[in-house]
């Protein structure tokens, strides 16, 4: 945001569409606001972008490599192009990949149908995976008094970690590990239910793209969340500075 | 409150502690200094206890997790004693071609133990290294500091055998 209130408006095209927008503006934000779909999983409104999921790549004309959209500014004259068949074949490539890496069985999961692994799966047309499922091992910890994590679901997305770190201000996640063994952990690797950071908020849980963090109690196809608290929350802290 | 932070003490009086906290000092205890203090606490002790961990979260003011993930992203770092001999198999693609996969499997069976695992008797540390630069040599390892090359399975207990 611009200190002395001058705004540097930029013109770009998106699928061959003009449009304008703030030069400090990021591709993903100027196609959300033009209604130009993209897909993205650890992208969330009210937290920083990390670029890491790489579904939101798209083309650039004049570049040979794909741009993610969540991280890249606009620039003057930009031709963004959203969906190619390049784009599409990557896209679906992702999403294959992370089902196979864990136990994504959508009908006993607690988050079917509010999922956005399963809308996007939807969204892009996969019915099938090319490769073989890994079946990993993995505990469920439900140690925590309201709330439940399941590695099996987690798509290492990072928005538990992040918005407990930017917006509760705890940071009782990070990633431990590397590679196939990365895992969200809470303190030390312990139970969640004895870290002492952790402030019981729920935000996790409630940014949670998956099923892997959900509200205890819950069941098959209940894991409904609280998608307007995180802009709100940040709208409110701006005005706070 | 403090106007300046509590100096925050080392969880025993043992001497070692003295080296980490010259680390922590040398970096002006920026969070900053986490890898190179995980280094200091390593080397002194040989490998990263729960206790130690909490410390230096602590002392630099890093969330515990993010230090635990900084200790566990990094090979070289290790949250078990260690045994008293360590044997390093190169896994790089050269070494992996030339059959380190072989070699690998040799000891797990023989000693019982997985890379990044010690033998119950502490005697063995088993470890994996992604590529310890010596291709030409390939399938190397390297046993208690002391690089080996063209390594066979057989060759490869006979050096462990010795341990014993």
């Amino acid at each position: 945001m611009p200190v002395n209130g001058q705004i540097k408006i930029v013109t770009l095209k998106v699928n061959g569409k003009d449009v304008s927008a703030r030069a400090d503006q990021t591709i993903l934000q100027v196609c959300r606001e033009n209604e130009v779909f993209i897909p993205t999983l650890c992208h969330l409104e009210g937290l920083s972008n990390i670029g890491a999921c790489r579904l939101c790549m798209v083309e650039v004309a004049g570049q040979k490599k794909l741009l993610p959209a969540c991280t890249t500014t606009v620039n003057e004259g930009m031709e963004i192009t959203t969906t190619t068949d390049r784009l599409g074949h990557y896209r679906r490539m992702i999403l294959e990949l992370i089902f196979s890496e864990r136990n994504h069985t959508c009908s006993v999961c607690v988050s079917n149908n509010y999922c956005e692994l399963q809308f996007l799966s939807q969204k892009l047309g996969i019915d099938h995976i090319r490769v073989p499922y890994r079946f990993p091992k993995f505990n469920v910890d439900a140690s925590h008094p309201y709330f439940v994590l399941d590695h099996n679901r987690c798509i290492l997305c990072t928005r538990c970690v992040r918005v407990c770190d930017e917006i509760e201000g705890a940071h009782v996640w990070d990633v431990s590990g590397r590679g196939i063994q990365a895992r969200v952990i809470t303190e030390l690797n312990q139970p969640w239910g004895s870290a002492e950071t952790c402030t019981q908020c729920g935000k996790c849980v409630n940014v949670c793209p998956v099923g892997a963090l959900s509200d205890k109690g819950r069941s098959v196809a209940e894991n409904k969340k609280r998608s307007e608290f995180l802009p709100y929350l940040t709208q409110r802290r701006r005005e706070k500075i | 409150m403090p106007a300046y932070p509590v100096k925050i003490q080392p969880p025993s009086d043992d001497k070692r502690w003295g080296l980490v906290m010259a680390t922590m000092k040398r970096h002006g205890y920026q969070s900053n200094a986490v890898i190179e203090t995980l280094h200091t606490v390593q080397e002194s002790f040989g490998f990263l206890e729960d206790d130690s961990l909490r410390f230096v979260s602590k002392a630099l003011n890093v969330p515990l997790s993010k230090v635990y993930g900084v200790a566990t992203f990094y090979h070289f770092f290790t949250l078990k004693p260690q045994g008293k001999h360590t044997c390093v198999v190169c896994m790089g693609t050269a070494c992996y071609v030339k059959g380190a996969g072989e070699i690998m499997e040799a000891i797990s069976q023989k000693y019982h133990v997985h890379p990044g695992e010690t033998t119950e008797n502490g005697n063995l540390s088993l470890v994996t290294a992604r590529c310890i630069g010596a291709c030409g040599l390939a399938p190397a390892g390297v046993f208690d500091g002391e690089v080996s090359g063209k390594l066979t399975p057989a060759d490869t207990l006979t050096k462990l055998a010795k341990w014993e």
